[in-house]
């Protein structure tokens, strides 16, 4: 039999239909909702009288507009009513809901896997473009756009053409205190923030291998800022052994089973890819993005790069106005750099891990008098395990600010804004601007990264710490 | 979805690559339930500063670019979040067509489902359309049917499509009514595989 990739195999399971000179129609098997791009589709399926098709392979959850003080005062009408609606949407469809006052609420990319919907093998898609999070099990997950959501609920299909597939294969091992995040930023600002365009990612190698699932959550999350639609993983032990005992994963027999094809999904030995990149795991650094998009990262023991070393006019203009916004000087070293908020959050890193880790940097330390710090659990079930744990305490006695579940300041929808001109060391995935609010100026690091910042006022290596996860 | 088969308009160049979809409409204008009323909002921090007031300098709020439908953009154009209003922002606002180097994949997609034709040209084409369109009020035909870029001054290109995204567009088509004729395969697939 011809060795296949991941993305073959899983592909070839879902053809509904094909034709000459069309896409092939795909069948999905989870569908993903919530409130922001989803209620112009079901007041499309209102106006045409269609239905849903499969209210049991589709979920919602409220994430984006979340308030992450009072969750129950929504001060924006306007994202009152968006909320009201894929409420309202989810009890006229028939469709599970985890609302505001549910215990399993919160950001999408964080709950899927939280509770077992995100499984391997799966076709997976969300209005929402990190749906590419969901790859990390060896799923097939991409973000689709408000008609596409629409088209799923009518007829659980979509017209997909075979994608390319790359292979991004990391060699070696990551340093002490070098994550996941410090992995995926290093990719994009090596390959840059387009060359994953028009493929799905496959992550191979020594490096990936050992990843936990919340890191290689991580990794695939951020694909899509590699250009990818989809990143994933080929499904193994460290995979399994996450999914058993989630209450959407079969249990006993049905879970040896579901393991068997499972296994079966991984890429084969000779599988041939359309491209191949390589780095090497143990030159990446931590990072620190300087720019206004992912791909404009430095370790952190790296100047700011100037307008001069561009390689074209273009990228000489990029540069010049990334540092204008920015407020930055070229040469300045990022570690120069101060802070005046941390944000710890976001479906990159909300997960428990990266709490904890975040955690072991702050605990007995105080926050910067002159930064305003905030953590942001990515579920109310995570809030809950890190409550038990008692990491708000460590958070709060340190100065942060321990907040409900949501995507808050990752893209400031709700009330958590950062103001005009102000700057922010992030563990969200994207620093465009205006992102976390209008001229608000983003970096981009890991938890650790970001927990330190927190701490000395300005960015620093994090490998400075001696911490117990480092010796791990 | 209105047919698009030959579009002639106006062109306003933007010359930048990686025009995010956080840049083509921030996220506080994603908060609204309906479809239409968007074209507002578009390039909104570019075009108005922090207190409303225009920005002169920033090249939309050019009169001379008011009557532009056609939009020639940079690399990578519509790169980052999913959000169709990225899309529907344009279409209010009055582009019909986009032209670029390369198009963010999610993007490129939600235009064909919107009705925009995503058309891609070489580098050097763009920046000979986007040095035309600084220079001067610059017209362009932009015929679907052939594949066709042309301006009355000899400028001439072509581009491709899917044969697919080609026919939505030209006939106008509801996707959905297209997928439901194959309604008999997705139920036999579901049967099939005890879905
Ligand atoms: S956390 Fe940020 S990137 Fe993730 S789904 Fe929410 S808004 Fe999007």
């Amino acid at each position: 039999m011809q060795p296949k990739t991941i993305v073959e195999k899983i592909w070839d399971k879902h053809v509904v239909h094909q034709e000459k000179d069309k896409p092939d129609l795909l069948y999905i098997d989870l569908h993903l909702v919530h409130e922001v791009t989803s209620p112009q589709a079901f007041e499309g399926l209102r106006m045409k009288g269609r239905k849903v098709r499969r209210p049991d392979l589709t979920y919602a959850t409220m994430d984006h507009n979340v308030p992450t003080l009072d969750r129950y005062f929504i001060k924006d009408p306007v994202s009152k009513k968006q909320m009201d609606t894929l409420k309202d949407n989810c009890e006229e469809f028939g469709i599970t809901l985890a609302d505001i006052d549910h215990p399993d609420q919160g950001i999408v990319h964080v709950i899927g896997p939280e509770l077992g919907l995100t499984q391997p093998g799966k076709t997976i898609v969300c209005g929402d473009s990190h749906t590419s999070t969901h790859g990390a099990f060896g799923a097939l997950a991409f973000g689709i756009g408000t008609s596409e959501v629409e088209h799923v609920l009518a007829t659980q299909t979509l017209w997909q053409a075979p994608p390319k597939t790359l292979n991004v294969k990391v060699n070696g091992e990551l340093g002490k205190g070098v994550t996941a995040k410090d992995l995926i930023l290093a990719i994009i600002a090596k390959f840059g923030v387009r060359f994953g365009t028009g493929y799905v990612i496959e992550y191979t190698g020594d490096a990936v291998k050992s990843l936990t699932m919340e890191e290689r959550m991580t990794v695939c999350n951020m694909s899509i800022e590699a250009g990818a639609r989809a990143g994933l993983i080929s499904p193994d032990e460290t995979t399994f052994e996450f999914l058993q005992g989630k209450r959407h994963v079969p249990d006993g027999e049905a879970f040896d089973k579901a393991v068997q094809e499972w296994k079966a999904l991984a890429t084969d030995p000779d599988a041939t890819y359309d491209a191949t990149v390589e780095i090497n795991g143990d030159e990446i650094e931590p990072q620190v993005s300087w720019g206004t998009n992912p791909g404009m990262c430095i370790p952190v023991n790296e100047t700011i790069p100037s307008p001069e070393d561009a390689n074209s006019a273009s990228e000489k203009e990029e540069i010049e106005r990334a540092l204008e916004y920015m407020g930055l000087e070229a040469g300045q070293p990022i570690t120069s750099v101060n802070v005046d908020h941390v944000f710890i959050g976001s479906c990159t890193n909300s997960r428990l891990s990266d709490l904890r880790r975040a955690a072991d940097i702050v605990i007995g330390k105080k926050v910067s008098d002159h930064v305003t710090a905030i953590v942001v659990p990515g579920s109310q079930t995570i809030k809950l395990l890190a409550e038990a744990e008692g990491l708000d305490k460590v958070f709060l006695d340190a100065g942060f600010e321990w907040r409900e579940a949501g995507c808050s300041m990752c893209l400031a929808m709700n009330d958590d804004v950062i103001p005009y001109g102000e700057r922010c060391a992030s563990t969200s995935n994207r620093n465009f601007e205006g992102r976390q609010g209008n001229g608000a100026r983003t970096h981009l690091v890991s938890p650790e990264m970001a927990a330190a910042a927190a701490i000395e006022g300005h960015f620093i290596d994090v490998r400075k710490y001696t911490v117990p996860s480092f010796s791990s | 979805m209105e047919p698009i088969r030959q579009h002639q308009g106006l062109v306003y160049p933007i010359n930048r690559a990686n025009i995010d979809t956080d840049q083509i409409i921030p996220k506080q204008f994603l908060k609204r339930i309906e479809r239409q009323g968007f074209g507002q909002f578009l390039f909104y921090n570019w075009r108005y500063d922090d207190d409303g007031n225009v920005r002169s300098n920033f090249s939309l709020n050019d009169p001379k670019y008011k009557d532009a439908s056609i939009l020639v953009a940079g690399e990578n154009f519509g790169c980052g979040s999913s959000r169709e209003h990225a899309p529907w922002s344009l279409q209010d606002y009055g582009f019909k067509v986009i032209v670029a180097p390369s198009f963010a994949d999610i993007f490129f997609n939600n235009c064909v489902k919107t009705g925009i034709l995503p058309v891609q040209l070489t580098t050097k084409e763009t920046e000979v359309l986007i040095a035309n369109a600084e220079a001067k009020e610059y017209k362009l035909t932009v015929d679907l049917e052939q594949e066709k870029v042309y301006d009355s001054e000899g400028f001439n290109a072509s581009f491709s499509l899917s044969a697919y995204q080609r026919e939505m567009l030209l006939n106008g088509w509801d996707e959905i009514s297209v997928t439901l004729t194959h309604e008999d395969k997705i139920s036999e697939f579901e049967a099939a595989t005890s879905r």
